[in-house]
C-alpha cells in the first residue's frame, strides 16, 4: 500500500545488521520514503488523538457561529453585500493562518522531547523530518478546510464562482504552505512547548488586523492601511473574488490586486522563512 | 569543523589514525567543542574496546553528553577526531548512523504512538521495509518484555517501560555501538534493575556499549572499564576495581558519643582493616577501608558493645563519585559548574533538571 512496502525483502527474522540498507534504491527514493513515514507518523497522531483536530477546528467554527449569528446582524459590508460572503472566506484564511501555531507546537515538542534527535541519529534523510512535517500539515489543512466549508454551507453560505473555488482552495493551501516554514522556524527557536503556547497571543491580534472580519475601510485610516497590507488580507480578498462573492473590497492598490498579492505574499514568506527554518535545523548540530 | 585532525596523532598517542581496526569500537582523540567561551570538551580522549561496556563517568556539566552527541553524529566537533565502528563521525556520518543506537535523556520515543507503532516507524525509517519492520517490532517487544503493553500509548508507560522501549528502538538494526546516555536517571530502583538487565543482555549479543552516568554504582555494575571526565577532559581511565582502589574501596565508619573513646575505637577498627584507620576527633569519627564488609561490621559492632563504648552511628560506606573526584581532582563534584552541558543543549536542560529532581525523590 505504501511506497516503502515495495522495499520488503522476503523473510523476517533477525536484524538486518549494520549497513544493510538495500542499495537497489536511490537516495531520492529513500528521501521520499522517509518523508512518507514521517507523514504517516503525523497522521497517526491525529488518529490517536482526534481531540486535537477538534481543538484546532473549535476556534474557527466557534468564530463562524459567533460572527455569523451573534455579531453578524450588526456587521456591515461596505458597498453592500451579505456579511456571510465576507466572513466565510475570512474564516478559511484565519484557520490557515493559525496553522503555523500547530506546526510550531509540534516541532518544539519533538525538539525538546528528543524525537528529532533520535531521527537525526538514524541513517534516514534529514530533510524528511522537516518535509514530512510540512506534508502532514498540508493534509491536515485540507481536512480542516473541508469541515469548515461544510459548516459554512450548513449556515447558508453559497459560493457562486463555479470551478474557481478550486483556485481559491489552492490559494488557501499556498498560504498555509508558506506559514509551515514560519512554524518550523519558531518551533526550533522557542525554548519549550509552554512558550509555543504564547504564540497565539501574538498571532491573534496580527490576524485580527486584517480584512478577515471587518473591511479595512471601516477602520481608522492608519489601521486600515496596515490591515489592507496584511498578507492574509490579500488571500481573503482573492478567495472572496474566486468564490464569486467579491464583497467589501477596497480601493487601495493592494486591495485592487488581491489575486496577484495572494500569490506573491506567500512566496515572500517562503523566501524568508524557509531558509531561516533550514538554517535553524542545521544549527541543531552546532 | 574537521580541522585539527592531525593533532596529537603521534606514534605514541595510542590512537592511531588507522580507523578500521577491530579492537576499538569507539575512539576519540583530542576532541574539542566550544560553546562561545565555554569549553564543553577540551582535548577529550576515549578508547572503547569492541564488545565491552565502557562507562563514562562524570558530574553534570563535565562534558559527558557533549561527547555522546559528537560520537553519535548529532553535533559537529571543533577539533580532534573520532571514529565509531571504524568510521569517521564527521565525514562518514551517514554510515556511522547505520551502525549506532542512541538511547537516553535526549533520544526519545514518540509518546503519542503505541510501543508497536514506535518500533514499526523506526524500523521503516531504518529502511527495513514494512513487513520486516512489523516482524522486528514484534520480536523486540517480546524480548524487552513489552508484549502486553505493545498496543498502549507510550504516554501511559512507566518510566522503566519507556526506557526499555527506548532501548528496543535503538536495537532495531542490532547496532555495533550503543550509546546509553544516563539510561536510569529518574528511575526507581526496580526499573533501574530492569534496564540494567536489558543492557547486560545486549552486550551478551556482542554490542559495544558506551554508558554515561553520574553514578559510580551504575558504572561499577555494568562497565568493564570506566573513563572519568571532568571539565571536558578524561582525567582517569581504569577498571572499576582500579578506580575503587584509588579511593580505597568500601569503608567502615564509626561515630562515637565521646571524644575519649576515639582511641579505643581506632584500636578496634585496626583489627578488621587492611589499611590504616583514620580518625577525625572533631567529628568523633573513625573510618577505615575494609574488604570483608559484613564480617568487619559485625566484629566491630560486637567488640564495641562488649567494651561498653557508646556508639552514635556505625555503618559501611561505599565510595561515591564524589570520593573519586575528590581523589582525582582535589575538588568535589560541584553543580555550580553546570557550564558545558547546559550550554550544549539549552532547550533540554529544563528536562534534565526535572529528571534530577525525580531521581532525588
Amino acid at each position: 500500500m505504501s511506497a516503502v512496502d515495495l522495499a520488503d525483502e522476503p523473510g523476517a527474522g533477525p536484524p538486518a545488521g549494520p549497513g544493510t540498507e538495500p542499495a537497489v534504491h536511490s537516495r531520492a527514493y529513500w528521501a521520499l520514503a522517509d518523508c512518507w513515514n514521517i507523514v504517516r507518523r503525523g497522521l497517526t497522531h491525529y488518529r490517536r488523538q482526534p481531540v486535537n483536530i477538534a481543538w484546532q477546528l473549535g476556534f474557527p467554527i466557534l468564530s463562524v457561529l459567533l460572527y455569523g449569528y451573534v455579531f453578524g446582524s450588526a456587521m456591515t459590508v461596505p458597498g453592500g453585500g451579505d456579511y456571510k460572503d465576507f466572513l466565510m472566506p475570512g474564516m478559511f484564511v484565519m484557520t490557515m493562518a493559525f496553522g503555523f501555531i500547530n506546526t510550531a507546537t509540534i516541532v518544539v515538542y519533538d525538539a525538546t522531547k528528543g524525537v528529532i534527535d533520535r531521527f537525526r541519529s538514524m541513517p534516514m534523510a534529514p530533510s524528511a523530518v522537516v518535509a514530512g512535517r510540512g506534508v502532514t500539515d498540508l493534509v491536515v489543512a485540507c481536512a480542516e478546510l473541508g469541515i469548515l466549508v461544510l459548516t459554512a454551507l450548513a449556515m447558508g453560505w453559497r459560493p457562486d464562482g463555479g470551478w474557481n473555488f478550486l483556485a481559491a482552495f489552492g490559494l488557501l493551501l499556498w498560504l498555509r504552505f508558506a506559514l509551515i516554514w514560519l512554524g518550523v522556524w519558531l518551533g526550533l527557536l522557542v525554548p519549550n512547548p509552554e512558550a509555543a503556547g504564547g504564540l497565539f497571543a501574538v498571532a491573534f491580534p496580527l490576524t485580527m488586523i486584517s480584512s478577515i472580519f471587518v473591511a479595512p475601510q471601516l477602520m481608522p485610516d492608519w489601521l486600515g492601511w496596515i490591515a489592507a497590507w496584511n498578507p492574509i488580507s490579500s488571500t481573503a480578498a482573492a478567495t472572496r473574488e474566486l468564490f464569486g462573492t467579491p464583497v467589501g473590497g477596497g480601493d487601495s492598490w493592494v486591495e485592487q490586486h488581491a489575486l496577484l498579492m495572494a500569490g506573491v505574499w506567500p512566496l515572500v514568506l517562503t523566501a524568508v522563512f524557509l531558509p531561516l527554518a533550514v538554517r535553524r535545523f542545521q544549527r541543531l548540530s552546532r | 569543523m574537521g580541522d585539527g585532525h592531525d593533532k596529537g596523532d603521534g606514534p605514541d598517542s595510542g590512537y592511531g589514525g588507522d580507523g578500521g581496526d577491530g579492537d576499538y569500537a569507539v575512539r576519540a582523540e583530542g576532541l574539542d567543542k566550544r560553546y562561545g567561551e565555554k569549553r564543553a570538551l577540551d582535548g577529550f580522549d576515549l578508547a572503547v574496546r569492541t564488545g565491552t561496556v565502557h562507562g563514562l563517568l562524570g558530574p553534570n556539566g563535565a562534558g559527558k553528553t557533549t561527547a555522546v552527541r559528537i560520537l553519535s553524529t548529532l553535533v559537529r566537533l571543533d577539533g580532534g577526531r573520532a571514529t565509531v565502528a571504524g568510521l569517521d563521525v564527521g565525514r562518514q556520518a551517514r554510515e556511522v548512523r547505520a551502525r549506532i543506537g542512541l538511547t537516553g535523556q535526549y533520544a526519545a520515543v514518540d509518546e503519542v504512538l503505541t510501543g508497536r507503532q514506535n518500533l514499526e516507524m523506526f524500523g521503516r525509517l531504518f529502511h527495513l521495509g514494512g513487513k520486516r519492520a512489523r516482524s522486528r517490532a514484534t520480536e523486540l517487544l517480546e524480548r524487552f518484555d513489552l508484549s502486553d503493553a505493545a498496543d498502549k500509548g507510550v504516554g501511559d508507560y512507566s518510566g522503566g517501560m519507556r526506557r526499555r522501549l527506548d532501548l528496543a528502538a535503538s536495537m532495531i538494526l542490532a547496532p555495533a555501538v550503543l550509546f546509553l546516555d544516563e539510561p536510569t536517571t529518574g528511575l526507581d530502583p526496580r526499573s533501574r534493575n530492569e534496564v540494567w538487565d536489558s543492557v547486560r543482555a545486549l552486550v551478551a549479543d556482542g554490542t559495544t556499549v558506551l554508558l554515561t552516568t553520574q553514578y559510580l554504582e551504575e558504572a561499577d555494575k555494568l562497565a568493564s572499564r570506566i573513563t572519568v571526565i571532568d571539565q571536558g577532559r578524561a582525567i582517569a581511565d581504569d577498571t572499576p576495581d582500579g578506580l575503587k582502589n584509588l579511593v580505597g574501596g568500601d569503608r567502615i565508619e564509626v561515630v562515637v558519643a565521646e571524644r575519649a573513646d576515639v582511641p579505643r575505637v581506632v584500636k578496634v577498627v585496626a583489627r578488621v582493616t587492611d589499611g590504616e584507620p583514620e580518625s577525625d576527633e572533631s567529628e568523633l569519627r573513625v573510618h577505615a577501608p575494609v574488604t570483608d564488609r559484613v564480617a568487619a561490621l559485625t566484629e566491630v559492632a560486637r567488640t564495641l558493645q562488649d567494651e561498653g563504648v557508646r556508639v552514635e552511628d556505625i555503618g559501611l560506606r561505599r565510595p561515591s563519585l564524589d570520593d573519586v573526584f575528590l581523589r582525582l581532582t582535589g575538588h568535589r563534584t560541584t553543580s555550580a559548574d553546570e557550564a558545558a552541558d547546559a550550554v550544549s543543549d539549552k532547550r533540554t536542560s529544563g528536562k534534565r533538571a526535572s529528571d534530577k529532581k525525580e531521581a532525588a525523590v
